[in-house]
């Protein structure tokens, strides 16, 4: 029976197998000693600290543009002063996750899938093996953990600097000031735009590192293996990135 | 009891080297298969303590594959395997991590930690296994460094390193545990003469220094003649014959004959 099934649609439920695989051992590996913070304080600063400068030019544009695209068509309806309301809450709920959550999965999932793909290949992760350290430890459970608790961090700083490329781009249009246009900002913010968003960006983080790690840590053989293990962290992690958005608004929406 | 374990000792005639009349590494009827290729089918080897006994084969036999399963990196089918008196195949995973510091195992490319200097990678596997003061620490990376006479390359990152240094200290990495076992990969694969002979003696004077039992994957005569104690001949997934290098290179086997042509 299983023979008539086309092999792209077995070697997907096999991923997802292997995935479902990865996130219990993940599980079952993140409370037993030795918990490696060593490691783990490098990689908050890899993934963090480093994406710092990517993530602030990106802010700063998406605040920017999107109050400056927005001028024009408020204004015909007389409604400038809006847009300082506007822009906050798009950034918040919306792009400002999901935007950061893509261009993380992009600089951080390639870069997990092409490190622990070369480890693999180049028999590190063995070598970790045998001289008695469990490498899914070292290596995946302190990735996942700092992808999963670093980006709800990029996250909020990129939405705090959005917020204010949009103020930019409206005191160059216009004369907003700080002070008006913060207000606004905050009197239009409630907790329950901040709070959903906030928490599907730890799932956003969760995922990119998953996948990154998994595919990384499960990379064949071969120097061609590396780059197939950076590609794939990539497009999988965005795809699921937009999945966990979609089901993540469907919640929200159910419980408001 | 002195007079007993005396008995037990042989002395062989490699630079003075003493074998102990104790397997340190006992596998029977070991099977292991990918799919339908049988890679391993019915391998039976003994090692002695402090002896080191080459495995010869053609690539893609099945060499690597025996080691891989010595360590448990590879789970084999079916069949024992007995290392310092612990069932490889039946151990827990504490049980694994202890076993698995007294084994080193020596990569065919090193296998060092990129993102590591030489000194890190030195004191990967030190902290995770031994308690030791700052002073006890960095005398015992100076002491294996020394061993491998790679000293000055203490602070250096692998990809300042070439293929031979790589080897060094892949082997320096793997003594600071002091094991009691060595598995080498293809030691002197990529290297050209000079180095690989450099390696060859390296695996001597570990043995020769630390007592180590050895087994050394190769299919470089010249590395077989400096290192073996005793070779053994893995053809179709079995040991087809074992012997002295030079019981071996006067064999009538074909397969045998073919590895000393080269010589």
């Amino acid at each position: 029976m299983l023979e008539y099934v086309p092999k792209s649609i077995t070697n997907f439920f096999l991923e997802v197998y292997g995935l479902y695989g990865f996130t219990v051992a993940y599980f079952r590996e993140i409370f037993k000693r030795p918990f490696e913070f060593k490691e783990m304080i490098r990689q908050f600063f890899q993934i963090g600290n480093k994406s710092l400068g990517l993530v602030s030019i990106t802010g700063v544009i998406i605040g920017f543009v999107l109050a400056l695209q927005s001028v024009p068509t408020m204004s015909q309806f007389g409604a400038v002063s809006l847009i300082p309301s506007m822009v906050s809450i798009a950034i918040i709920r919306e792009i400002g996750p999901v935007i950061i959550g893509l261009i993380c999965a992009g600089k951080i999932g390639s870069s997990i899938g092409a490190e622990l793909g070369s480890m693999k290949v180049t028999e590190q992760i063995d070598a970790m093996e045998v001289s008695a350290t469990n490498p899914f430890k070292y290596l995946v459970v302190t990735r996942i953990t700092a992808t999963t608790l670093m980006i709800p961090l990029l996250v909020i700083y990129a939405d705090a600097v959005a917020i204010l490329g949009g103020f930019l781009a409206l005191s160059i249009v216009g004369d907003e000031t700080l002070y008006f246009y913060f207000s606004k900002v905050f009197s239009a913010l409630t907790f329950s735009d901040i709070l959903p968003s906030t928490i599907k960006t730890f799932f956003f983080g969760f995922a990119i590192g998953l996948v990154g790690t998994y595919k990384g840590y499960n990379a064949s053989r071969g120097t061609e293996s590396v780059g197939v293990a950076a590609n794939t962290s990539v497009v999988v992690g965005s795809l699921l990135i937009i999945i966990i958005d979609m089901i993540a608004v469907q919640i929200t929406t159910i419980i408001s | 009891m002195d007079k007993e374990n005396d008995t037990n000792i042989k002395q062989i005639s490699k630079e003075g080297i003493v074998i102990e009349d104790k397997n340190v590494i006992e596998i029977s009827d070991l099977k292991l298969s990918f799919g339908n290729n049988a890679v391993l089918q019915g391998i039976d080897l003994e090692v002695k303590k402090g002896e080191t006994v080459v495995v010869l084969g053609k690539s893609g036999t099945g060499k690597s594959v025996l080691l891989k399963c010595i360590v448990r990196l590879i789970m084999s089918d079916s069949g024992k395997i007995n290392v310092l008196g612990m069932d490889v195949l039946t151990l827990n995973d504490k049980e694994l991590v202890k076993l698995r510091t007294k084994i080193g195992f020596i990569f065919q490319q090193a296998a060092l930690y990129d993102s590591m200097t030489v000194r890190e990678n030195l004191e990967f596997p030190l902290e995770r296994h031994e308690n030791l003061d700052e002073d006890e620490h960095n005398k015992r990376i100076e002491e294996v460094l020394e061993s491998v006479s790679q000293k000055e390359s203490i602070d250096k990152m692998p990809s300042e390193l070439s293929g031979g240094m790589r080897k060094r200290i892949g082997v320096a990495r793997t003594l600071i545990l002091k094991p009691e076992i060595m598995l080498w990969d293809e030691p002197t694969t990529g290297l050209d003469p000079a180095t690989s002979r450099e390696i060859s003696y390296l695996i001597v004077k570990m043995q020769k220094d630390f007592n180590v039992s050895s087994i050394v994957v190769t299919h470089d005569m010249s590395c077989a003649k400096i290192v073996s104690d005793r070779i053994v001949v893995l053809k179709d997934g079995k040991f087809i014959i074992e012997g002295t290098y030079e019981e071996l290179s006067k064999s009538d086997d074909e397969f045998v004959k073919s590895f000393f042509e080269e010589v």
